[in-house]
């Protein structure tokens, strides 16, 4: 019969790694979203020519491996002084990172837009802010949401590599605990299962979503 | 500013070393997207075929690939696969967890190609008198091919970008495992990451160029 020396407080540790990736996610999403909405309002607004520095900085957020952007902010961090500790640090890149792809996904979204839908709403009188928010935000999510989910749950694995800098998330708890009781394959799974636990139902409901508000249909 | 001495030239006088990291790195990502392609081309084959095994197989194999990270399947296939009596070098490793991950989200990409085409073009293709397999070969794969290249150049990227992650399971010959080896000599962390994130920027520009250039040739009308 399977014998395991897996304990329950083992697994209230491995909760706690997970709890520390989704707190690491959530913090890094909800940063990421905003700055990711602002700088693809900024980029939709300007027109390519004019935002080809930000263009350029959040390429190369997306162009260089997560693991050497958290150990070369780490090391530029310690060497300005800034004393951030792991978490603080962790959430920065996760957030830079998350803006650099949401950029594209909002810019996406506002770019569905059909512009004459919007000069209708700009010659009935709306102001700009009135037509971003009440013409352009609606149509907008609709088409990026799914999109954007799908951001979302690539944050919450990529998440996993804040292990690096020292973190205990959910795959470096898995870790200690293989380390400890010598029983990797078991322990794997388990931490696997938990990621697939958070993953696959947020995942379906993108796919959901998006099959069910995708256009012309 | 910073109470910190640059020291580039020490950094700088690795970069062929760092180079040569770089083309273990490609290396990797071109056999790993390889492999990929050709998992990805049997799990998509599996997915259509009306045996429910095969279906099941194929729709766990793109499930786990795509909502687990592709570190935890690295260290599976590291540390996992030891509990089988199987001990993969890191080399191999890193290999298969990029692989898996591929196939995983390559299937998924050919499976939406797929669908994309309406099934009434099969059909229009077999009522001109092809047969099923000609109908596939000359009708279907050619339009497939053209909607699925983009996502498949994004893959290559990601492989390239996955490659950095072999150091966590002690690979030491691509390009993140040289620069944390000469990290670890010298604690001159700043310039060495700095630099081998040049590389991968140049690297990934390099690729996305190339697929650029070569989807201008091929996919003109």
């Amino acid at each position: 019969m399977f014998e395991t020396a897996l304990t329950f407080n083992d697994l209230l540790f491995l909760a706690k790694g997970a709890g520390m990736t989704l707190a690491v996610t959530g913090v890094s999403v909800a940063a990421g979203t905003v700055l990711g909405i602002l700088f693809g309002v900024v980029r939709t607004q300007f027109g390519p020519i004019w935002s080809m520095p930000l263009t350029f900085f959040l390429d190369i957020f997306r162009s260089v491996p997560l693991l050497i952007q958290l150990v070369l902010f780490n090391s530029f961090q310690a060497i300005a002084k800034f004393g951030w500790g792991p978490f603080t640090t962790s959430c920065v890149v996760l957030s830079l990172y998350t803006a650099a792809y949401c950029t594209e996904i909002v810019r996406g979204g506002i770019e569905s837009v059909p512009t004459i839908t919007r000069r209708a709403g700009r010659s009935l009188g709306l102001s700009w802010a009135q037509d971003m928010r009440y013409i352009v935000a609606p149509l907008a999510t609709r088409v990026s949401l799914p999109a954007w989910i799908g951001l979302t749950l690539g944050v919450m694995k990529d998440s996993a590599l804040v292990l690096w800098l020292g973190l205990t998330e959910l795959l470096k708890a898995s870790q200690i605990l293989v380390t400890r009781l010598q029983e990797p394959l078991f322990i794997l799974m388990v931490c696997g299962a938990i990621y697939f636990l958070i993953s696959f139902p947020i995942a379906r409901l993108g796919g959901y979503l998006e099959k069910r508000w995708s256009p012309n249909d | 500013m910073f109470n910190y001495t640059f020291q580039w030239n020490q950094a700088l006088k690795a970069l062929p070393q760092m180079l040569e990291g770089a083309v273990v790195t490609l290396q990797i990502a071109l056999l790993s997207m390889a492999i990929g392609l050709a998992c990805a081309i049997v799990l998509t084959l599996f997915r259509l075929s009306h045996n429910s095994v095969l279906r099941a197989f194929a729709v766990t194999w793109v499930e786990v690939a795509r909502n687990t990270p592709a570190l935890f399947q690295i260290y599976m296939a590291h540390f996992g696969l030891g509990s089988f009596g199987i001990h993969l070098s890191p080399y191999t490793a890193l290999l298969a967890g990029i692989a898996f991950n591929n196939a995983g989200y390559l299937a998924e990409n050919f499976r939406g190609a797929l669908k994309a085409i309406p099934d009434t073009q099969t059909r229009s293709a077999r009522s001109l008198g092809m047969t099923g397999l000609q109908a596939f070969r000359l009708v279907v794969v050619p339009q497939m091919v053209r909607i699925a290249f983009l996502p498949m150049t994004n893959q290559m990227v990601w492989a390239i970008l996955m490659t950095s992650l072999g150091v966590t399971v002690g690979m030491n010959t691509d390009l993140a495992g040289i620069t944390q080896d000469l990290n670890a000599r010298s604690f001159r962390t700043f310039e060495f990451f700095a630099i081998a994130a040049v590389i991968f920027y140049l690297m990934t520009k390099a690729v996305t160029l190339a697929a650029r250039a070569i989807a201008w040739r091929m996919f003109r009308y």
